[in-house]
């Protein structure tokens, strides 16, 4: 069962602080209303996992393992390789994350993150199979959340995108009917597209991008829009206790799409520089 | 959403422009609403659309227990999505699945801002919706529904709340998919608004839209979350006009 | 006056929540959310319009206590100093000892069963209430107390104005045409007390006939009919 949220206690005081600010331009952080905070991406921090990452956006920091295994596929894809994204909001992350199995929130989290990399089809699932019906690969992605100070989506997003574009497995060749054989581990993910979650939050009646933990604390409710390569949009998610109006819905999209760019090519650049 | 239609030169539309349920583009699907059919229930609705059959019960205000989980000023909105193990064409497991929790969560936020909860501090407001057969649709269709159960509980609201979905289908928008048009189409946007206000209070989307594609399906969206809205007066005022109606019925009561 | 400003709607019309009522200069009534000039409605109801304020007679709703109500009430719980009430709200109702007995009785409190327990129902009034506590209970005055004898059955609170009915009308007409004690508490329960169970059975019968057709026109003459039919076919074929 969903229940309304406690509401945290900074909510009420630093509410109308925010938005006079946010009103007059400018937020607390100094920030433009469309400004993302500073991203760092560090990749292969994890030597036993595929792929890895560690993602910094702002404060928030997000770690991302990419483990492959063999496993069966689903009876209605029998020749797709499994993809399937796990999200933890470690307790260590935030005062307000309680140990237990995934909340609401986590499974949010990871179902949003899980339909933009599927939708766009990021990765071919056709090229993971070995003996259809029987075998293919399987593929974690375990999203560790380890600072929580806003805007879990995108950071996620851009860390599961990192680990994967890094990832290496074995090279199988089938032998016979079934019998497989791993060569190595350093042979790329088949990654066709790149996802970029933007993640838009409403305060008072304007709109700013990638909210910090007070934003959110405040906000009246975020819109997450999921762009590809292609600028075509592979999800949409909104969250939050409030509402949009279809005109702000429109010009989020076009903010999400123009942002997306931007941040695929940081993405894409610190991946590359961490791999040379 | 996966994609593998086994045939991959199934169209789920045909040349003419219908649908495998004998639709047109734009048309939703057969709806009934009714109101107020549970008795132990403070509200209750009943809707059928298409082969979707969704009762819905709303409990409250009442006391918060356990104490801890009240807000002192105003309520705390409970909301439960659950799908009948006999609702789908494989049993499903009653247990709540993650899509289950998803669900609840994006239903519950897309019935609060309608809910003046500051009228009732410290008490909760349940909602239960059971999803006794399933067809594609369920989310919009339950959160129509939780609206009327909440209004005939005499819940102060702001505004109804309707929902409907669009889907892309064999390269075109069409409104309110079914679950065959659900699995096999390109894309999924479920929308409700408080059509009152004209403010949107759900929004999520998976497949691949162009940015012009998912404008034209929200408006689509939107067009029938109006004509829903309609749907819902009547069946509210239809309570009422029963009662009137069954006492003309029964003869001899002069007005 | 107001002629000229637009009014959306008929007097007894039923609204839903969301309902543009009025915009222009009217004031907003029971049951109604202003926006603006613009007024609507917060729940399903008749639409009333009494000048220029516009309410809605809301037709359903839970009842929230208010200083000063009268209440039927079942206790379920003692504590150390008094006794909790269920009053079919949403908040818990406390009746405290030191509002249950006088001076004269104060060493019945050794013992709070002696005065009222788990299960008794009461006749009390709303002694406190707000927005940060519990309602708090009397039932030190007259017409108060622990109820001994009657039915007691259950309405939607909405409705209870409507038994009451203008300065009482209706209620009157159901005790002097059934002969039956009749206690209303705001809160949608009724108590009814008769010598006579028949007599109860029919008072009963009216009270369950208000509460179904509140929001239809001519009720009282109904009632009044169908008591008597009640009355004069129990006569001519008596039990």
């Amino acid at each position: 069962m969903s229940a309304t949220p406690q509401l945290s206690p900074i909510a009420k005081m630093e509410r109308r602080t925010l938005i006079d600010l946010i009103e007059s331009g400018k937020r607390l952080d100094g920030r433009s209303p469309f400004d993302y905070r500073p991203i760092k991406v560090r990749t292969g921090i994890i030597e036993k996992a595929n792929g890895s990452s560690f993602v910094e956006l702002g404060k928030t920091k997000v770690m991302v393992g990419v483990k492959v295994e063999l496993g069966e596929p689903f009876e209605d894809t029998p020749d797709q390789g499994v993809l399937t994204v796990n999200v933890e909001l470690v307790p260590l992350a935030s005062p307000t994350f309680e140990p237990g199995p995934p909340n609401e929130n986590a499974i949010e989290l990871a179902r949003v993150v899980d339909r933009g990399l599927r939708e766009s089809e990021a990765i071919g699932l056709g090229e993971l199979c070995l003996i259809p019906g029987k075998k293919v690969q399987v593929i974690f992605i375990d999203i560790y959340v380890l600072d929580y100070d806003g805007n879990l989506i995108d950071s996620s997003a851009l860390a599961s995108l990192a680990a994967l574009l890094t990832s290496r497995v074995p090279k199988y060749t089938v032998k016979g009917e079934d019998k497989i054989e791993a060569k190595g581990e350093d042979a790329p993910l088949p990654i066709k597209n790149y996802p970029i979650a933007v993640t838009a939050a409403k305060i008072g009646g304007s709109v700013i991008l990638d909210p910090s933990y007070e934003e959110e604390q405040v906000m009246d409710a975020r819109l997450t829009i999921t762009v590809d390569k292609d600028d075509k949009i592979c999800a949409a998610q909104k969250g939050g206790l409030g509402t949009f109006h279809p005109s702000e819905v429109d010009s989020i999209i076009d903010r999400a799409i123009s942002k997306s760019s931007e941040l695929r090519s940081k993405l894409l650049e610190a991946v590359k520089a961490g791999e040379s | 959403m996966p994609r593998s239609i086994q045939n991959k030169s199934d169209r789920l539309i045909g040349k003419d422009g219908i649908r495998v349920d004998g639709r047109r583009l734009d048309e939703l699907r057969p709806i009934k609403m009714e109101v107020g059919i549970l008795d132990k229930a403070d509200g209750s609705a009943y809707i059928e659309q298409g082969k979707n059959k969704i009762m819905v019960a709303v409990f409250g205000p009442r006391e918060a227990h356990p104490k801890h989980v009240a807000l002192t000023d105003r309520a705390v909105l409970r909301c439960r999505y659950h799908m009948a193990p006999f609702s789908t064409e494989e049993r499903r497991s009653p247990a709540p699945s993650r899509r289950d929790m998803e669900l609840s969560k994006v239903i519950r936020e897309a019935l609060e801002p309608a809910v003046i909860s500051q009228l009732y501090p410290r008490t909760t407001i349940d909602v239960f919706a059971e999803i006794l057969q399933s067809d594609g649709g369920t989310r919009c269709a339950s959160i129509t529904a939780a609206s009327l159960a909440l209004a005939d509980a005499g819940i102060p609201m702001r505004d109804m709340v309707a929902a409907c979905a669009v889907g892309k289908v064999d390269g075109e928008i069409v409104l309110d998919p079914c679950d065959i048009e659900d699995k096999n189409g390109e894309a999924d946007l479920p929308v409700a608004i408080m059509p009152n206000l004209g403010m949107i209070t759900l929004l999520q989307m998976d497949g691949k839209l162009s940015k012009e594609e998912f404008e034209r399906g929200l408006n689509m969206a939107i067009k029938a979350c109006v004509e829903i809205h309609g749907r819902q007066r009547e069946a509210l005022k239809n309570k009422y006009l029963e009662i009137e109606r069954s006492m003309e019925e029964y003869g001899g009561e002069e007005q | 006056m107001v002629k000229d400003m637009p009014l959306n709607v008929q007097r007894r019309e039923i609204v839903i929540p969301g309902e543009l009522l009025a915009d222009g200069k009217y004031l907003a009534g029971a049951n109604t959310i202003k926006e603006g000039d613009a007024i609507y409605a917060t729940r399903v109801g008749l639409a009333n319009i009494e000048g220029n304020r516009i309410a809605v007679v809301a037709l359903a709703g839970c009842y929230i206590p208010a200083v000063g109500d009268q209440v039927i009430g079942r206790i379920v719980d003692i504590g150390l100093s008094g006794w909790q009430v269920d009053i079919d709200a949403p908040y818990p109702a406390m009746l405290p000892a030191s509002e249950a007995v006088d001076h004269r009785q104060e060493h019945l409190k050794q013992d709070l069963t002696r005065i009222l327990d788990v299960g008794d129902l009461i006749i009390a009034k709303v002694l406190a209430f707000d927005r940060t506590r519990d309602p708090l209970l009397t039932i030190k005055d007259q017409g108060l107390g622990r109820i001994t004898s009657g039915r007691v059955v259950k309405i939607s609170p909405a409705k209870v104005p409507r038994l009451i009915g203008r300065k009482g009308s209706m209620i009157s007409m159901i005790k002097r045409e059934t002969g039956c004690q009749v206690i209303v508490g705001k809160n949608g329960r009724i108590l009814v007390s008769s010598r006579y169970p028949f007599r109860e059975q029919v008072a009963v019968a009216a009270i369950y006939k208000i509460d179904r057709e509140a929001h239809i026109e001519g009720l009282t003459d109904r009632v009044r009919e169908m008591i008597r039919r009640m009355i004069m076919d129990a006569s001519i074929h008596p039990e």
